[in-house]
């Protein structure tokens, strides 16, 4: 019997000690809590939009569509994080970049252009607007891999100056597109329930796992991220893949800039994914990866990403103002970030093993 | 030359760059800007509208150099603004009273954010992190609305100024006005100096440097690592708190935007000055001087008639660029000779 016991504490134990472990508790937690005080939380409907087409709508249907730009960009902030052992602090207004980028391109000199009047198709602008996103993170992996200027302090440079450039792209204007199909990537498509940027998001993932499990990345960026110099005389490129990480984060940017611009069909430039830098830092965090650098876990990254939609979501719908939401956000993270530090950790661990350790004796 | 920059130390040749640069920078205003600059009231007033980043920069400063960051001092400046503004204008209160506030909204953020950073092993930048969110969603729960505080004993102390002997200059009329500077500048540079001589000469002081350059070391040492931590972030938190309420003083409005962007200010110019971010390299005039040179490029951007907001950032991002490279690469030089 106590044999059993054991192996059972063994086993929850070892489930706890795994760094997913993290995510998916406090996705449980938050679960729990919406389903305790309001079960109405779960509930999925399917109704019609404006056009007549089908939609699904929903709290759980909210949190998975406005949580894909986050987990796009928790997947590049995962690879620097690891690589380079601090954070990009300019995704935000890299975004804003991009996508004034892809406006620009899409609209030319005309800000109001009607349904017919764009100047290319949507995947030349995203395109450029792909290229323009991976030079700025090309810049950003210049400093921090040749210069060795620490990322947080070298993304500073980009983070002070892109909104704008942003801004100076359109030339301050507001360009607008009316074409129905351009909501179509941070909306729905006609005939399909399900919002587009989920599929994005999954296509964004798929190809991540297809990466990690086909190439090297995974390993080099761990490595580099334990330890350079040893890297180094192993015959891998620091260099190389500290900058080659920034460049992913930029195609991330892109992605979801493609997306933010997309939901509103326009750009406000100091607002456009505001704080979202701060966001995809956390849910690199929640996920339980170290902020210095080394093991990564890009699962983690994700989970950790949707964990953050949850709670906003959720905050939402006992009707917080939106300014006063990081407080409670705050309130969250430390309680998280307290429970999962190592140091608290251990002495959780001791305070179980004692009582049973007493017993055992008597 | 080169034996000359072998023999300084990291901290003494990057702060000569960072005061060469500023110096070239207003020496190059003058000239092309022309008479603006060369009245001594411009750089007051430069000072006057700085006062509180320049101790949020201090307090930038000697987190850095403990080896940690805190980039909550911007919330900070909004919670403590918006909060002795409610205080002095809802409730009547006094002055001496908010500034209790100030330092008392201080010291709980230094005591929470210490113990979390230094006693949990907590990663300084997340906990900073969820202090910035707490702090401006507060500012909103305090109170949403931006307004102007009309408490007479407030406004009094706002617009008391103290004239700079010697210095002034001939308006248009021809009469001689006297340079004059803010309260909060006095105390801006009080903060400095003290800072400054406890950083450089006490016990203390020497031990953030210490635990910043090599934590280990500093442990064989015998320095209490722990505390340290939690005394920088402690000191970083009241600074920020009483630089909060002298940028309070300098704006006198209490506003959800207060403060915006305020701790990317202060790390930028704690960088611009010479402290490292990896830790146990900076100077508090430094910093000083960083607070000084960004404000200067804000002052020549807008004076240059390029009206345009954006100038203003991609200026200041471009100026961070090049301190950073210069940096960087004068290291790397170093580091080359010291082989040799």
């Amino acid at each position: 019997m106590s044999a059993k016991k054991n192996s059972l504490s063994d086993l929850f134990g070892k489930i706890v000690r795994q760094q997913i472990f993290i995510p998916i508790a406090a996705l449980f937690i938050l679960l729990l809590f919406n389903l305790i005080f309001d079960p109405g939380f779960f509930v999925i409907t399917l109704g019609e939009n404006s056009a007549g087409d089908p939609v699904l709508s929903g709290n759980l249907i909210t949190v998975i569509n406005m949580g894909s730009e986050l987990a796009i960009l928790a997947i590049g902030m995962t690879f620097v994080t690891a690589a380079s052992g601090g954070q990009d602090i300019s995704v935000g207004a890299a975004i804003a970049i991009a996508g004034s980028v892809l406006l620009r391109v899409l609209c030319g000199d005309n800000t109001r252009p009607a349904a017919g009047e764009l100047q290319t198709s949507f995947l030349v602008a995203f395109i450029v607007s792909c290229i323009v996103a991976m030079a700025f993170g090309a810049f950003n992996g210049v400093l921090v891999s040749i210069f060795k200027i620490q990322p947080m302090v070298a993304t500073l440079i980009l983070y002070t100056a892109g909104r704008s450039i942003a801004a100076w792209i359109n030339n301050n204007e507001l360009p607008i597109i009316s074409d129905p199909e351009f909501g179509y990537f941070g909306g729905f498509i006609p005939g399909i329930p399900v919002p587009t940027p989920v599929f994005i998001a999954i296509a964004c993932m798929i190809v991540a796992a297809l990466v990690l499990k086909f190439t090297n990345l995974g390993l080099y960026t761990q490595a580099v991220g334990i330890n350079e110099n040893s890297s180094r005389l192993n015959g891998l490129n620091p260099v190389f893949i500290k900058w080659l990480t920034f460049v992913i984060l930029g195609l991330c940017v892109a992605v979801a800039a493609l997306i933010k611009v997309s939901r509103l069909s326009s750009i406000n430039y100091s607002v456009i994914a505001k704080d979202i830098e701060m966001d995809a830092i956390l849910a690199v965090a929640l996920g339980g990866n170290a902020l210095s650098g080394g093991k990564f876990n890009l699962w983690a990254s994700i989970i950790g990403a949707y964990v953050i939609q949850l709670l906003t979501t959720t905050l939402f719908k006992y009707e917080v103002p939106s300014d006063a939401l990081p407080a409670y956000k705050a309130v969250v993270v430390i309680l998280l970030v307290v429970f999962s530090a190592p140091t608290v950790r251990e002495k959780l661990a001791h305070l179980k093993k004692s009582p049973a350790a007493k017993k055992g004796v008597a | 030359m080169s034996k000359k920059i072998r023999n300084m130390t990291d901290s003494n040749m990057l702060l000569s760059i960072t005061i060469i640069v500023f110096l070239l920078m207003y020496i190059g205003a003058i000239i092309f800007q022309g008479k603006g600059f060369t009245k001594p009231q411009t750089f007051f007033n430069i000072l006057n509208a700085n006062a509180g980043l320049i101790i949020l920069a201090c307090a930038e400063s000697l987190v850095m150099i403990t080896g940690g960051i805190d980039i909550s001092v911007g919330g900070m400046t909004a919670l403590v603004s918006m909060c002795c503004a409610v205080y002095l204008d809802h409730h009547n209160g006094n002055v001496p009273v908010s500034m209790l506030i100030a330092l008392l909204i201080g010291l709980a953020y230094g005591l929470v954010q210490g113990y979390l950073v230094a006693y949990l092993d907590i990663q300084p930048f997340i906990v900073s992190l969820a202090g910035m969110f707490f702090a401006r969603g507060m500012t909103t729960i305090v109170n949403s609305d931006p307004f102007n505080v009309v408490n007479e004993q407030f406004v009094a102390l706002k617009l008391t100024r103290i004239n700079v002997p010697g210095m002034g200059s001939i308006n248009k009329k021809g009469v001689y006005v006297n340079a004059y500077v803010e309260i909060g500048v006095i105390i801006a540079i009080l903060i400095v100096i003290l800072m400054f001589v406890m950083l450089r000469w006490t016990k203390l002081g020497r031990s953030f440097y210490a635990v910043g350059g090599n934590k280990q070391s500093a442990l064989m040492l015998g320095i209490n690592v722990k505390k340290t931590k939690f005394l920088s972030h402690l000191i970083c938190s009241v600074l920020a708190g009483i630089g909060g309420y002298v940028y309070f003083l300098h704006v006198g409005s209490g506003a959800v935007t207060n403060g915006q962007g305020a701790e990317m200010n202060a790390i930028a110019s704690s960088i611009i000055g010479g402290t490292m971010l990896t830790g146990g390299v900076g100077n508090i005039i430094g910093s000083f001087i960083g607070v000084l040179s960004l404000a200067t490029i804000q002052n020549i951007v807008a004076t240059a008639g390029l009206g345009e907001a954006w100038w203003t950032g991609i200026t200041i991002a471009a100026m961070l660029c090049l301190f950073l490279v210069i940096q960087s690469v004068l290291m790397a030089r170093k580091k080359k000779m010291m082989k040799k």
